[in-house]
């Protein structure tokens, strides 16, 4: 699904460059689910973004389901973003003046879908997290770890075939954090493609395989026997 | 512009922000408020002084001597100029085709006119009965003077209202004889003057009376001219500035006045002191334009401030937006739409308030400089396309700006 070969990135700190990633090679299967962890400062948002498409490498390739890309221009890199991945972010980022469904129904809408057909949609994946009748709630009305679910609601929506999630847990307690890791297992288990990020051990037991990042380089990159996160809960 | 999720997003973010939305709304609707309040007082300054020379003969010209300034063809300066009769013949015999009508004029101060116990002091004009039309006077009662009282120099006389009220009281003055200087002379008529009292004060006779009865000789004090009306004003205004600089060149001439010497000879051209107001009206009315859109053009600059302020508030919902796969162009969209859709509803709620407000109010107006004003349909159309590109100009800077944030930048944003 994912082929990363020789990924360079450095960023510009006035005078003097900040090489942050060293050449990355990485590939992740269909299917798979798996944490990149690291200290702060290791790259591995700066990854994450790449692959999101939100940043792009100075050098090396990235092939997301046999496309590559590069030098996509901005609405090509929004198109792809929409077709082919769904964002979970730490801080939720749900727009605040949307209810939850329309917030869910957001990449639809950018999908170029009709308004009824993304309701139902979006409907649909709102049962799914379990938060159907919280539909008509605006974000503030919700506790963090709902707002995290419409959240994964609305990365969902868009059917994409990856999942990147920065520090999905990073701002919940430890029993929601494995409420939403549930789901998150649940989603893998269907035969989604899901990047963590994460710093937390715990939580990257929870994957299927870790990938440690440090200074810029893979340090590590080995399968992991997967703790199920509703043991925990 | 017809998407219904798009308003759907607007109405939206307006609900959320009801105060900003109506102060960004507030500058761009006064703005065109003052605008359009300054074209209406602009245009009603214009009629008010359009009808201030509808008065007079408009395209009146008056022309009377002065003292020469000047030393020419060894004549001393300090000469006074006297016209003659045979000038006013010769200008009728040379112009007379351009001619409307025209007028000479002898003058007498101060002549004292008696009648029974009352008598008062006034002027006595000797003149022709085209004088009636060029000094737009008005018979209240009898005649003017008419062409066989010139011819047997008749002793008649029109007297303004002033000196009937003054002499006769409530008496009827016509067929009455009034005093001059030892000479009587009967009232054919009374007149009243638009230009009030002190043009009533006066008495009018025959001019060849006049220099006879006053002694005279053949002596004019001035000569009222005007021109046959062209079709329209600038082209008046063209003849007759023409016509005052021939006059002009032939009476110095005629006087031995040296072509530089201004102050011996007077043309005095009401249609070039009219086109001069006229002018000057323009000019007020250019000024106000400026003032008018000067003020819109602040209102457009608050706007796109305000839409850069949201554009910075939304910088991470654009962000989310982005990574949702928002393209750049509907982000422009969405900003545009919004500054538009508010400079629009406000720009037209001050120009229908505005314009409510002159309908209702202009009329009640009564000054003497200020006179109906309005704002034309053509100016109100230009007003509101003025809105709609301000409108765009407006929320196009931050829209730009609102599309060229990096989705990472941009979710960094806290």
């Amino acid at each position: 699904m994912i082929n990363i070969t020789n990924l360079h990135k450095s960023y510009k700190m006035g005078a003097n460059s900040l090489h942050v990633l060293k050449g990355i090679n990485f590939d992740v299967a269909e299917g798979e689910l798996v944490s990149i962890m690291g200290s702060s400062g290791s790259g591995k948002s700066t990854l994450l973004n790449i692959l999101g498409m939100l940043d792009e490498a100075d050098e090396g390739s990235y092939m997301l389901d046999g496309v590559p890309i590069k030098g996509l221009s901005e609405k090509q890199a929004a198109k792809y973003r929409n077709k082919f991945l769904g964002f979970i972010f730490q801080s939720f980022n749900l727009i605040s003046y949307k209810s939850a469904l329309d917030n869910v129904a957001l990449p639809l809408y950018y999908q170029g879908l009709a308004r009824g057909e993304r309701m139902d949609r979006a409907m649909s994946y709102l049962e799914k997290v379990g938060l159907a009748k919280w539909s008509g709630h605006l974000p503030n009305e919700l506790s963090g770890g709902q707002k995290q679910r419409v959240a994964i609601a609305r990365a969902l929506a868009s059917d994409p075939k990856v999942l990147l999630a920065d520090e999905p847990t990073g701002a919940l307690d430890t029993k929601t954090s494995y409420e939403v890791m549930d789901l998150i297992q649940k989603i893998n288990d269907e035969g989604r493609t899901i990047l963590v990020v994460t710093h937390e051990n715990d939580i990257a037991q929870m994957t299927k395989r870790i990938v440690n990042l440090k200074d810029g380089l893979i340090i590590e990159d080995s399968p992991v026997s997967q703790v199920r996160a509703l043991d925990h809960v | 512009m017809f998407d219904l999720d798009r308003w759907d997003e607007i109405f939206e973010t307006i609900r959320k922000n009801k105060l900003r939305t109506f102060l960004t709304g507030l500058s761009v609707a006064s703005g065109i408020f003052i605008l359009v309040i300054l074209l209406g007082i602009g245009e009603g300054m214009r009629n008010g002084i359009a009808r201030e020379f509808e008065q007079d003969a408009s395209n009146l010209m008056l022309v009377y001597p002065g003292m020469t300034s000047k030393e020419y063809k060894g004549l001393n300066p300090g000469r006074r100029i006297q016209f003659k009769n045979e000038d006013y013949d010769q200008i009728l015999r040379l112009y007379g085709d351009k001619l409307d009508k025209s007028a000479s004029l002898y003058q007498q101060w101060g002549q004292v006119l008696t009648y029974g116990k009352e008598s008062g002091s006034y002027q006595v004009y000797g003149s022709f009965p085209s004088y009636q039309v060029l000094e737009n006077n008005t018979l209240t009662t009898g005649r003017f003077i008419n062409i066989s009282d010139l011819d047997n120099s008749e002793k008649n006389m029109v007297i303004g209202q002033r000196i009937k009220l003054d002499l006769f009281k409530d008496e009827d003055p016509i067929g009455k004889y009034v005093q001059v200087s030892g000479v009587n002379f009967k009232i054919v008529g009374v007149y009243t003057d638009p230009g009030g009292e002190r043009e009533e004060s006066r008495a009018i006779i025959p001019i060849t009376t006049a220099q006879k009865a006053f002694g005279g000789g053949n002596d004019i004090a001035r000569m009222y001219l005007t021109l046959k009306p062209e079709d329209n004003f600038d082209k008046s205004v063209a003849a007759s500035t023409q016509f005052t600089a021939e006059l002009d060149q032939f009476l110095k001439e005629r006087h031995t006045v040296a072509p530089d010497d201004n102050s011996a000879i007077y043309v005095n051209n009401s249609l070039e002191n009219a086109k001069r107001f006229f002018t000057l009206m323009d000019m007020i009315k250019l000024f106000f334009w400026g003032v008018g859109v000067c003020t819109i053009i602040a209102g457009v600059v608050g706007v796109s401030n305000i839409m850069l302020i949201i554009v910075k508030e939304r910088t991470r919902e654009i962000g989310v937006r982005k990574a949702l796969g928002a393209q750049p162009l509907s982000i422009i969209g969405m900003v545009l739409h919004e500054s538009i859709f508010v400079t629009a509803i406000a720009g037209f709620l001050g120009l229908i308030f505005s314009l409510a407000l002159l309908e209702f109010v202009g009329p009640m107006i009564e000054t003497q400089y200020i006179y109906n004003p309005t704002v034309n349909f053509t100016v109100a159309i230009n007003t509101v396309f003025i809105l709609v590109i301000a409108g765009a100009l407006a929320g196009f800077f931050p829209a730009w700006r609102a599309a060229r944030i990096k989705p990472i930048v941009a979710l960094r944003d806290e």
